[in-house]
């Protein structure tokens, strides 16, 4: 019993370590725009407020895979382990 | 005019009007310590419920979130009252030239974002952010962010989405049944998918964001206590307790997760809606059918 849970919690944070991998994507492709927004910005200095706003708006679409993963990872820390050993005590009391 | 502005009984108001926009907040921290019940070391915990009333279909509970989000509607509201109290085309106040100012400002976001069509759009976007940013800034007096419950963002989140199928929708229905086979029809289940993530992922981006600052904060908090205690343990009395690492980090951290970010995120999912209902609703057609309607009448 103790061994079962045991996997269940080690399981748990181990998929979301993994799922969490899923931060390099936005990361890079962050890193990529607010570059080219700073070339932009050193090229065109006026156009600053601009090519600002639409940096921010695209690094918040770039950032919605990571933040996929995020929730991932906040479920199986906080809510899966919970469950997982709910549903692993009832059945252990069905078999008896 | 200007006289008046110094009277005794509009002063009295302007107090009133800010004992009213401040008493929610004290109601919540009351709220907040009387129900808390204390935990030992990391609490990380979704919004608590307070109690469940008993609906035909399911129960409805009444949860911390709820609560929070009615305290910023009603702070937001006086502070509406108050800034626009006093409002004068002659002799503008202080606080009038602020409100001017933000006006004009989401006008101009508005206008420069969405086009002519949606110029009546200002008020509903401008409502969209103020409430995000003062629901991510209550963590600032200690309350639950309701912006960190998904169901409250998931909300915002479905208002959006109707409005965008409304728009969309400008065109007749079968307009907008015949813009998920384009360009080409076997691309229909990939749009149905994109149509269902626009306010999943807006949903998501929100509550993502607010909600892993806080619990980056909880834990960098909970690992200076630790790492404090085990370095200047062995200092005696006072000394020993105290949990000197935990000055400074931690207040640089929340500079960044609970100020900028949630004003940023306000920003950015009034930034989407904006752009969401304008890209989806299909312009030239409906000028067209305006057109159309005009000559056969």
């Amino acid at each position: 019993m103790e061994l079962a849970i045991g996997i269940i919690l080690g399981c748990c944070a181990l998929g979301a370590g993994l799922a969490m991998i899923a931060g390099i994507g936005p990361g890079i492709g962050e890193g990529n725009a607010v570059a080219k927004a700073c070339e932009a910005i050193g090229r065109q200095p006026e156009s600053r407020s601009a090519v600002t706003t639409t940096m921010l708006m695209g690094c918040a679409v770039a950032e919605t895979t990571g933040l996929y993963a995020l929730v991932i990872a906040i479920l199986l820390l906080f809510l899966a382990p919970g469950r997982l050993v709910n549903i692993l005590v009832e059945t252990m009391n069905t078999l008896g | 005019m200007n006289e008046n502005r110094y009277s005794a009984k509009f002063k009295a108001v302007d107090a009133l009007l800010i004992t009213l926009m401040i008493l929610p907040i004290i109601f919540g921290m009351m709220l907040y310590v009387l129900f808390t019940p204390p935990a030992e070391g990391i609490a990380i915990e979704g919004s608590r419920i307070f109690f469940t009333i008993n609906m035909p279909l399911q129960p409805l509970p009444i949860t911390e979130s709820q609560v929070n989000s009615w305290i910023v509607i009603v702070s937001v509201f006086f502070l509406c009252l108050y800034l626009t109290h006093g409002l004068s085309a002659t002799h503008p106040t202080k606080r009038q030239h602020i409100v001017e100012w933000g006006i004009e400002q989401t006008k101009k976001l508005v206008s420069d974002n969405m086009g002519e069509f949606f110029d009546s759009f200002a008020p509903f976007v401008a409502a969209i952010m103020v409430l995000s940013a003062f629901s991510s800034l209550l963590t600032l007096v200690g309350l639950y962010p309701p912006t960190s419950d998904l169901n409250v963002v998931g909300g915002w989140a479905l208002l959006v989405f109707v409005l965008i199928t409304y728009y969309k929708c400008k065109c007749g229905f079968l307009h907008y049944v015949k813009s998920f086979a384009e360009p080409v029809a076997f691309l229909t289940p990939l749009n149905l998918i994109g149509e269902i993530a626009t306010p999943v992922s807006m949903a998501f981006r929100h509550y993502g964001n607010i909600l892993s600052g806080s619990v980056i904060s909880v834990l960098v908090a909970a690992a200076l206590q630790t790492l404090s205690s085990m370095i200047f343990g062995r200092l005696p009395g006072f000394l020993g307790e105290f949990p000197f690492l935990q000055i400074g980090l931690p207040a640089v951290l929340s500079v960044y997760f609970d100020i900028f970010s949630g004003l940023l995120q306000a920003f950015i999912f009034a930034m989407l809606t904006m752009l969401y209902i304008a890209s989806g609703f299909p312009e030239e057609d409906y000028k067209e059918k305006l057109k159309r309607q005009a000559a056969s009448h």
